[in-house]
């Protein structure tokens, strides 16, 4: 199965905006892709799958939407 | 005198006349400063019927006790006025360097009364007060009035204007300070137009004096560690400044698109803050005496000037359908160089492009523009034509609920209390929907910021959709920013500070008892007071509201798709933690306890 990885603000330096990942055995929730970026829990702010906050440790499915953003705001 | 200078300058605009009078600082201390004071001075001067272009609406612009004060972000200043576009009290803030330059001048308030039989402008060093003609400024944009008067004044003064919107009286006329700095909201620089008063420009040689400066410069540092620690405040604004938010808002689905017809743009991240700093950005700016830095400074054509905030990409970028970056800075700048409120300025266009849409303005009517969502072709040429009020621009320049009503479609506008709504669409947001209709000043999302729980998890992630203690925590955040807005600092620093925070600042400065429940019961004292002049001036308890669109027409589309805003579940809990009555009026017990 696929899901789709969108990094904003900071995340996207040296990565990439948007990407497509075939979901592995050993890949079941945003904690397996975060370390497979190679980007830090602590680092991020906001965890939306399918434009729902979400924890990391939730299971992904097929067709899935992991936006992810380090810590911005304003107003 | 600790914080406070202890001085109202008084000006009259028809003898050309000042008086400079004391404050009463036990007053003061009471309301604070800034939005708080001005209200209480506001209300207790100015009929609340007066029409807001009569001679009798009063223009105040009052510090803070921490403005100008060597604590973080204090360059803030109120404009306090009745407005002309909602008809409540108005009380819009701006940054830059003027508030601190009106500080060091050694007033605490400006009241202005009256209007100048021709074009004026008021020049300040100190005490000396000088009011010179403005008839060969008038009609200038901003960016020429200050440069001309930069030259003219004495050296460092700080330039206050009106651009040519203000003149034309259009109700969503900003208060332009330090070129791109606004007061933005409101229709405050139309009331400005109206006592034909263009500019002031000040310069003092003061400094405020602090109650304990070892506490204070203690405190500094602490500070400091928090808003570099703090996420927001120590990475994401200085690196993106507000724009940031255009994509967030955008994959949760609130990011209001045509009109609020939808609420998620497929393009969103083609005019959204990292675009801007991959292809204008030249520079971070910042205000007087603060460590963020959120300002923009982009590249504009062939030159450079102030960038979009989040609010403006949204209100001419997907408020309009439109994902030309280009097109959007330059509608910026040209808010800026006529004086205009970026959000109202632009979500007025999505109305006015709706109401084309629906066949209600005819093609007859464009004078040759395109209006339609998605066309970007014509935004810089409507910003012009509603700044100098040419054709259809004129009616637009009145804001979009009278531009939409004169069409027989109030529905069309996306306002409260007929201010525009903002960048957050609240179906998805439900907190931020019940702080959108009970804003005292109406559609605006700086009178409580619950983005910040419910979208940014600060200082705890809440869940967007449920309507579960959201009434208290529209009350707590309306109560805090309220103190905020009255010490003169940037609600910025809320995103890293707390009440306490605020008691310990202001305590150091003004040698004041202040606690965090203080701090908030103050809050709670100038929202009654505000609310109390709405209800004088005739602004009905029903106006608490949201437009039709946002109660009943489901998000078509997107991460929020489906949901509405639940106003009427919400409100009887808010009125009730607010001590008013169902109706939405205070209760005699609750103003008394306020001290009103």
């Amino acid at each position: 199965m696929k899901v789709e990885v969108r990094l904003f603000a900071t995340f996207r330096n040296e990565r990439f905006k948007k990407k497509s990942f075939e979901i592995s055995s050993g890949i079941t929730t945003p904690k397996e892709i975060l370390a497979d970026l190679g980007i830090k829990e602590s680092s991020v702010a906001i965890l939306l799958v399918n434009g729902i906050h979400s924890k990391i440790n939730m299971p992904l499915k097929d067709g899935d939407i992991i936006s992810l953003f380090p810590p911005v705001g304003g107003g | 005198m600790y914080g406070y200078n202890g001085k109202i300058l008084r000006i009259n605009l028809k003898n050309k006349s000042y008086n400079i009078e004391k404050l009463d600082t036990d007053m003061a201390k009471k309301f604070i400063g800034g939005r708080g004071l001005g209200t209480k001075i506001f209300k207790d001067e100015v009929n609340p019927k007066v029409d807001a272009f009569s001679p009798e609406n009063k223009l105040l612009i009052v510090s803070g006790p921490l403005t100008g004060t060597p604590i973080f972000t204090s360059g803030r200043y109120m404009v306090v006025t009745k407005s002309p576009l909602s008809g409540t009290i108005a009380s819009s803030n701006s940054g830059g360097k003027w508030g601190a330059e009106l500080k060091f001048a050694g007033y605490d308030v400006i009241i202005i009364e009256e209007k100048a039989d021709k074009p004026i402008y008021i020049e300040i060093v100190d005490d000396k007060i000088e009011f010179k003609d403005a008839s060969y400024l008038w009609g200038k944009v901003v960016s020429e009035t200050t440069k001309i008067l930069e030259d003219s004044s004495v050296q460092g003064a700080k330039i206050m204007t009106i651009g040519p919107a203000g003149e034309n009286l259009s109700k969503m006329a900003a208060i332009m300070n330090d070129n791109d700095r606004a007061a933005g909201r409101s229709g405050v620089g139309a009331v400005m137009g109206s006592k034909n008063l263009k500019a002031i420009t000040i310069k003092g040689s003061n400094k405020p004096q602090v109650y304990d400066s070892d506490a204070l410069k203690k405190l500094s540092k602490e500070l400091l560690v928090k808003i570099k620690e703090n996420g927001v405040t120590g990475q994401g604004l200085p690196t993106y400044g507000t724009a940031v938010l255009v994509n967030i808002l955008n994959e949760i689905g609130c990011h209001p698109t045509n009109n609020f017809q939808k609420s998620y743009f497929e393009n969103a991240d083609e005019i959204s803050g990292e675009t801007m700093a991959e292809k204008f950005l030249i520079k971070k700016t910042a205000c007087f005496r603060c460590p963020i830095g959120c300002g923009r400074h982009v590249r504009i054509g062939d030159g450079e000037g102030g960038g979009p905030e989040y609010e403006t990409l949204w209100s001419f970028g997907s408020d309009c359908g439109i994902d030309d970056l280009d097109a959007i800075i330059k509608a910026n700048y040209w808010c800026n160089e006529m004086g205009l409120d970026t959000i109202s300025a632009g979500a007025t266009i999505a109305a006015a492009i709706e109401l084309h849409q629906e066949g209600y303005i005819k093609d007859e009517e464009l004078d040759g523009l395109s209006l339609e969502f998605g066309n970007g072709t014509d935004i810089v040429e409507w910003t012009k034509r509603i700044g100098r009020s040419e054709g259809l621009g004129r009616k637009m320049a009145e804001g979009s609920y009278r531009l939409a009503e004169s069409y027989g479609a109030p529905e069309l506008s996306m306002t409260v209390k007929k201010l525009e709504i903002p960048a957050y669409d609240p179906r998805g947001i439900q907190g931020q929907g019940l702080q959108y209709a009970t804003s005292n000043r109406g559609g605006c999302h700086v009178r409580g910021y619950l983005i910040s729980p419910e979208i940014l998890g600060l200082p705890e992630q809440l869940d967007r959709f449920k309507i579960e203690g959201k009434a208290m925590w529209a009350k707590t955040f309306q109560d805090l920013t309220a103190s905020i807005d009255s010490l003169g600092l940037c609600l910025f620093t809320s995103f890293a500070f707390g009440a306490e925070d605020y008691a310990n600042m202001v305590n150091a400065i003004c040698g004041t008892n202040h606690t965090a429940d203080s701090i908030l019961e103050t809050g709670d004292r100038i929202w009654n007071l505000e609310k109390q002049f709405n209800l004088d001036a005739g602004i009905a308890p029903g106006e608490d509201k949201l437009p039709k669109r946002l109660l009943e027409e489901k998000i078509p589309d997107g991460p929020s798709k489906g949901w509405v805003h639940k106003l009427s579940e919400l409100l009887p809990e808010y009125y009730s933690l607010r001590g008013w009555n169902k109706d939405g009026i205070p209760k005699e017990e609750k103003l008394e306890e306020l001290g009103l």
